[in-house]
């Protein structure tokens, strides 16, 4: 038997041999994991440079063995914007949270988004602000209870929460959405092939896509990671139900390119190789 | 495009624009705002022709997040604005400062507070000098006073970022980003001389240990060793870099001390009360961080008296007072809101502060 030893499961090379700073049973060391397994499966870590957000994946840094790069709080798709401007050849992607991605940096969400970056954006949304201690997040759920919303979310006075991948749909320059989570080993599995789906998106040119993980946060929760997973199913599912948002290969296209120049096509001045008589 | 040392009629903007580029600079961030504007429409007409980008942002803090990361990614970068789209972007400047990242950062100031008005202003001058952005940091900051000086600095500008890994700020004025006037070009770089940058993320390909740019440090002892070392290097900095232009300055009695567009006036001012017989001569900036003070020690060191001219209500003249440090009498004269003091103006200061003689000092 020994001399038939068979490694079925060992660290990702693209993630370090480090120790995260995750709370136990939180959702990001298992996207952490998925991420670092698709750069090894497509053989990007060398080209791959990521950008980490503020939130509890902050030190991400540190974890991803690709080249790193700090954002401020919201700003990761700004910065990961430029960097695929500099090195269109290289795999860029931004790891963001609720918080990061959805409030205080949701103009450049929707405008990275809109301008059709060539980018992979993961998007933790756990609907609270966790590193902080358990606040409100734009993504709480109406009567979640948290630091600052200690009588449950009223959405009278503060407002209903946004679900992103149904508000990025709407927009030319994506290419592909899908909202997934890890709460079993099936879905586990079917989050890590939207992961590496919004990979090699980019790799083909295809536009900007984005992977929405339902996730969990205990700690801040005040549930145990087993109870965390029950009630993610419960609340946050069927607000937030899983699924494909937005994918144009299914819908027939090349790309978010081809895809936005047909819902255009009857606007004379988005289609000039249209014009009789001109040359193109 | 101008041949390289064929002198042409530009504006000031754009010929911050067409030096930049010829520096090296390939990525540009911008958001609309007067009276930048020229800077932003002569790189969006003229980056692409070039291979270069030009990519308008979605705010001012996006703008200058993106130079962050193209900054990161190894690039010359520059963003431009004015005064109110300059706080928006001290979060970034902050972070780039952090994270030890070049880039260049222009500022064609306008009057403020708020939204303050359209008209030429130097009141941002505490803000660049002292506070773009939070935390211990400083800025290289540039005063251009011609055309020639818009296309010359910004052209520095770059080697200085990179040479000392900071953000380098160009704090003009709309006058002299509006004025056209005749300018020799520098010649264009070529891309391959640009200095080589270890630190960038672009992929480690599997040849060295991942790049980190970064600017969190949650153990006290090594955010403070990592500021030290950044103000060693101010030290060096404020060695080596210190620039100003003296102008009459070696029997004058009454020195004026005057950066950017107010320069120019108080040199005319200086000039007119020449005519008169009064001795009077110019001390100006180039370098507002770090500050000229080793130009204007020895002056103040033999009694000379200063009249700061500014186009705000007195915020260089904390920086004259600090370098003369008490050894002469300091005044100041300025007008704000977009006001321009006119040289008339300014020689009734001189006047005066000549008919008090030395009883001031």
């Amino acid at each position: 038997m020994s001399e038939a030893m068979e490694t079925v499961y060992e660290r990702p090379h693209a993630l370090l041999p480090v120790v995260t700073n995750y709370c136990p049973g939180c959702a990001h060391g298992i996207v952490n994991r998925l991420v670092a397994e698709v750069l090894d499966e497509l053989d990007v870590e060398g080209r791959a440079i990521g950008v980490a957000p503020v939130g509890c994946s902050v030190m991400a840094y540190d974890f991803f063995g690709c080249d790193m790069i700090e954002a401020a709080h919201g700003r990761a798709p700004a910065v990961a914007t430029a960097v695929k401007r500099v090195h269109p050849d290289g795999v860029v992607f931004a790891y963001q949270g609720d918080g990061d991605l959805a409030s205080i940096g949701m103009a450049e969400t929707v405008h990275a988004a809109t301008r059709g970056e060539n980018i992979t954006v993961i998007f933790i949304n756990n609907a609270i602000y966790g590193m902080t201690g358990g606040q409100m997040a734009p993504t709480s759920l109406p009567n979640q209870v948290t630091q600052t919303s200690p009588f449950g979310r009223n959405v009278d006075t503060d407002g209903y929460p946004i679900r992103v991948c149904e508000l990025l749909s709407t927009l030319d320059g994506v290419a592909y959405l899908e909202r997934v989570t890890v709460d079993s080993p099936k879905n586990v599995r079917k989050a890590k092939k939207a992961i590496k789906r919004a990979f090699q998106n980019q790799m083909d040119g295809l536009g900007y896509s984005l992977v929405e993980v339902a996730s969990t946060c205990p700690t801040n929760w005040g549930m145990s990671p087993a109870d965390a997973f029950a009630w993610m199913g419960e609340n946050m599912l069927p607000y937030y139900p899983l699924g494909v948002y937005k994918d144009v290969v299914a819908d027939g296209f090349a790309s978010a390119a081809e895809a936005a120049a047909a819902r255009s096509a009857a606007c004379p001045i988005a289609h000039p190789e249209n014009a009789e008589g001109e040359c193109a | 495009m101008a041949p390289a040392n064929d002198k042409v009629l530009m504006k000031g903007n754009e010929a911050l624009a067409e030096a930049a580029m010829r520096a090296g600079c390939r990525f540009f961030f911008g958001y609309p705002i007067t009276p930048q504007t020229e800077l932003a429409a002569y790189m969006a007409k003229h980056m692409p022709g070039r291979g270069g980008t030009y990519l308008q942002a979605e705010s001012e803090v996006a703008a200058i997040n993106m130079v962050y990361g193209a900054s990161a990614a190894g690039a010359r970068v520059m963003t431009s604005s004015s005064s109110p789209g300059i706080s928006l972007k001290t979060e970034g400047i902050s972070y780039m400062a952090g994270a030890d990242l070049p880039g260049v950062i222009i500022n064609v100031q306008r009057g403020g507070p708020g939204l303050g008005g359209i008209q030429p202003s130097q009141s941002d001058y505490w803000q660049a000098t002292r506070a773009l952005g939070h935390g211990d940091f400083q800025v290289v900051v540039l005063a251009p006073s011609t055309v020639q000086e818009m296309a010359d600095l910004a052209y520095e500008a770059f080697d200085l970022a990179d040479k000392y890994r900071t953000p380098v700020m160009i704090l003009a004025d709309g006058m002299l980003g509006q004025m056209m006037e005749p300018v020799v070009l520098p010649d264009e770089r070529s891309l391959d001389s640009l200095p080589e940058k270890p630190w960038a993320t672009v992929g480690h390909g599997h040849k060295r240990a991942h790049n980190v740019v970064n600017s969190l440090y949650l153990t006290a002892e090594e955010l403070e060793r990592l500021n030290i070392e950044r103000y060693e290097r101010y030290a060096a900095i404020e060695r080596d870099e210190q620039r100003a232009e003296s102008y009459l300055t070696d029997d004058a009695d009454i020195v004026l001390v005057a950066f950017g567009g107010a320069a120019r006036i108080a040199r005319s001012a200086v000039n007119l009360a020449r005519a008169e017989g009064i001795k009077a001569g110019l001390i100006r900036p180039v370098t507002l961080w770090p500050f000229p003070a080793d130009a204007i020690e020895p002056v103040a060191e033999r009694g000379a008296r200063f009249l700061t001219v500014e186009m705000n209500m007195g915020q260089m003249v904390d920086d004259v007072r600090l370098a003369v440090n008490g050894r002469a009498p300091v005044a100041f004269y300025g007008r704000t809101g977009g006001v321009i003091p006119s040289p008339e103006e300014v020689l009734d200061q001189i006047r005066a502060l000549d008919a008090e003689g030395g009883d001031a000092a």
